[in-house]
């Protein structure tokens, strides 16, 4: 088995009071695009900035690449690639001299900066618009743009942050295509994203909360383990049914899908469908079925289910309102899907669990695939 | 020598950078110019330390054609005009409270008397005794707004001027002691003095200002993210971003050195070589003060804030305005922090005294020095890391 590129143990992050990541342990293999999936605020961006060595972890230790951090921060430097949350850029230069300005900072041969950005443009379909400034340009542009320089010195491992926040869905699935491309040129990727439809291609992903990482596996492996079912149900007044059920200590959470609610129903309740029948629910619910867990319902569950047993301040404050924070999740999750998107993808997300691993590049990285087998079983 | 060879690089990929976005930012390259074009001739012509035409009141209380004509001889001075007349003392001294005037000329009833008397007019060849309440008294009296000491001393200066025209015969000179030669300006003209020393407020300005904004600006657009990713040091940074403030500062000398000649006919009698090397040192020191500012500044609002912080002393105690000299010891130290003190001297000894590089050398390096260690505590406050 090769060597994990990225090994962190006990990795945590201290802001004055504030815990930003609390003893997270991490691997991420060679060739795999690993996800960091969870809300604003979950300490995603602060852990992809220790691992490249932008902030100093306040405990636990970290190599990258073989080089421990922070200490060898600058020799790893030369090697990583980071495409950074906000536009990192600069407005005021074109594309061209935009990646002209990284590719000497690099220190690339004239020559082979030269080699480099005629075939970015062409990767990035930036041709047309290398004359243009960076900050004339759209979303997906720039972000083409950012991937472009932060490919320009072919890293071996990539950091994105939040690569597609500022991205339409048809842009997104091409990014995502590049970036599989880069996958089977060697590269191995870390990305941090809170879109369920991005975590859904990565190989792995950690769902992160609250500084905790909730639940670690393949997509297909998480929703397998879930610990919860799905059931949907209709009912004249959704609204109110929804309240009632989320008095239920059994329910996990409830959320309108449409004309549906979507419920999500602890794991010992060994048949749903009959339970929800015996509970005496107004108005009565209709057309009760068990659907495939998706990853939003991965989601909702791992960050649920910890919440009581974590001792951190930040999750005490929350048990108090559980399904309450189930909603937020759920909303937030929720709305980071465009309209048009999730009724193109709505059918989509529920079987995913198949469809994930047909979307995976036929070669796929050997390593992930053993790690996946040998355990290391979502919580 | 590799290493050497690609830090040169890095150093000329930001070099070149800043100078495609300084072309492209329109309103900095105007300021470039626009700044010392204007503050020149603003200053040029504004400034004027000998006092003229003071707005004073007349109290004529002799009214007499002796005293039409004693008026007539001090206007004719031009260091005041009479622009009121009052017929008491109490309503000129109400118009020096409202600010109508800053003086009044107070001429006693008994004018004649006095004038037929006073030894300062000219009875007599032999010193009076000032003990002689007859030859002793004065003609007229001055009240003087003295809260202004430029206007007092201007004032001051007509107590013992002479008053020939009142008698048509020679005053009674009497022989100075002390003979006063006025080298390097003997015209006492204030542009003299001030264009130089515009150099130094005006490129103090500009060039802590571009530079406390240089790196502040980066990380505000969040460039800076990007940047310490890279394998870039700090001191290649601080290098790329200076250099080419280098060649603005140079610009705005020569605007403000060849319009202050053109226009206001200021000298150049020391060598150009020896003020080369003085403005580039303070060009130098200017420039790493700004980096250093940059590194404490959140914003480009701060860097602002800090810069204007620096600006004022760099006016009011460097010896631009009210000489160094003057100032009790302390002030004089934190003058002598500041890189606008030195170069106000140096270039005023080259420009003005034909100075040459020897008589400056000790400021130059001083301002060398203050460079060299600018530039080292700002790459050493600038860090590759976000904590």
């Amino acid at each position: 088995m090769t060597e994990p590129i990225i090994e962190a143990r006990g990795l945590t992050r201290r802001f004055g009071t504030l815990t930003a990541v609390d003893a997270l342990d991490l691997t991420v293999e060679p060739q795999t695009i690993y996800g960091f999936l969870g809300p604003n605020g979950c300490g995603k961006t602060t852990t992809v900035r220790m691992l490249t060595g932008l902030l100093t972890p306040s405990a636990g230790t970290v190599s990258v690449l073989g080089h421990q951090l922070p200490r060898d921060a600058e020799r790893l430097k030369r090697r990583i690639g980071y495409m950074t949350q906000k536009f990192s850029l600069y407005d005021d230069l074109t594309v061209a001299e935009n990646l002209r300005f990284v590719a000497e900072i690099y220190g690339l041969s004239q020559r082979i900066a030269r080699q480099r950005i005629s075939e970015l443009l062409s990767t990035y379909a930036l041709e047309p618009m290398h004359n243009r400034r960076a900050g004339r340009m759209s979303g997906g542009q720039r972000q083409r743009l950012a991937l472009a320089a932060a490919t320009i010195h072919q890293p071996t491992l990539l950091f994105l942050d939040e690569p597609t926040s500022a991205v339409d869905p048809e842009n997104r699935r091409d990014f995502w295509e590049r970036l599989f491309d880069l996958i089977d040129a060697g590269a191995s990727i870390l990305v941090s994203t809170h879109y369920m439809d991005e975590a859904e291609r990565c190989h792995r992903l950690a769902i992160m909360e609250s500084g905790h990482k909730r639940a670690d596996g393949s997509p297909a492996e998480l929703m397998a383990a879930m610990g919860a079912h799905v059931v949907e149900v209709e009912a004249p007044n959704l609204r109110a049914l929804k309240q009632q059920l989320a008095t239920l200590p059994e329910v996990i959470s409830a959320a309108q899908l449409g004309s549906r609610l979507r419920v999500l129903v602890q794991e010992r309740i060994d048949d749903p469908i009959n339970w929800l029948k015996a509970q005496s629910l107004r108005p009565v619910p209709t057309g009760l079925e068990l659907a495939r867990p998706s990853l939003e319902d991965v989601f909702v569950t791992s960050t649920g289910h910890h919440a009581g047993s974590s001792t951190s301040q930040a999750r005490q404050q929350e048990i108090g309102d559980r399904d309450a924070d189930h909603e937020n999740h759920r909303a937030q999750a929720g709305t980071r899907l465009k309209a048009s998107d999730r009724a193109n993808k709505g059918t989509d997300l529920e079987h995913s669990g198949t469809t994930d691993n047909a979307s995976l590049p036929a070669g796929g990285p050997p390593g992930a695939r053993a790690e996946d087998r040998s355990g290391n079983n979502p919580r | 020598m590799n290493g050497l060879l690609q830090s040169a690089r890095r150093i000329l990929a930001i070099l070149s950078k800043e100078l495609t976005q300084l072309r492209r930012d329109r309103t900095t390259l105007g300021m470039v110019i626009m700044i010392p074009l204007i503050q020149l001739l603003l200053f040029g012509y504004a400034i004027n330390t000998n006092v003229r035409h003071i707005p004073v009141a007349l109290v004529d209380q002799a009214n007499s054609g002796l005293s039409r004509v004693l008026t007539q001889t001090v206007e004719a001075t031009q260091v005041v005009s009479f622009t009121e007349r009052y017929a008491d003392i109490t309503s000129a001294q109400n118009a020096i409270i409202e600010g109508r005037v800053r003086a009044a000329f107070i001429i006693p009833p008994d004018l004649s008397q006095r004038v037929a008397r006073s030894s300062s007019v000219g009875a007599g060849l032999q010193t009076p005794a000032s003990t002689d309440e007859q030859t002793s008294r004065p003609v007229a009296q001055w009240i003087v707004d003295g809260s202004d000491t430029m206007i007092a001393g201007a004032i001051k200066s007509l107590r013992a001027m002479p008053l020939t025209e009142l008698l048509r015969r020679p005053a009674n000179r009497s022989t100075p002691t002390f003979a006063v030669a006025l080298f390097f300006n003997p015209e006492q003209r204030t542009a003299i003095n001030i264009v130089p020393g515009l150099v130094a407020v005006i490129l103090t300005m500009t060039m802590v200002m571009f530079t406390s904004a240089a790196i502040v600006r980066e990380r505000e657009r969040g460039n800076m993210e990007m940047l310490i990713n890279t394998p870039v040091r700090p001191l290649e940074l601080m290098l790329g971003k200076i250099v080419p403030y280098i060649a603005i500062g140079l610009v705005q000398t020569t605007i403000i050195l060849l319009l202050g000649h053109l226009i206001f006919g200021v000298p150049l009698h020391g060598s150009l070589l020896a003020l080369a090397i003085a403005t580039l040192a303070f060009i130098g020191a200017s420039l790493a003060l700004g980096l250093v500012l940059s590194t404490i500044a959140s914003n480009q609002l701060q860097a602002m804030q800090m810069t204007v912080f620096i600006l004022l002393p760099s006016i009011l105690l460097s010896g631009f305005m009210f000489p160094y000299e003057g100032m009790p010891i302390p002030a004089q130290y934190i003058a002598e922090v500041l890189p606008a003190t030195h170069f106000m001297r140096a270039i005023r000894a080259v420009m003005l005294r034909d100075a040459n590089l020897d008589q400056v050398a000790e400021d130059t390096l001083w301002l060398l020095g203050f460079m060299l260690l600018g530039l080292l505590l700002a790459s050493l406050r600038f860090k590759k890391r976000l904590d």
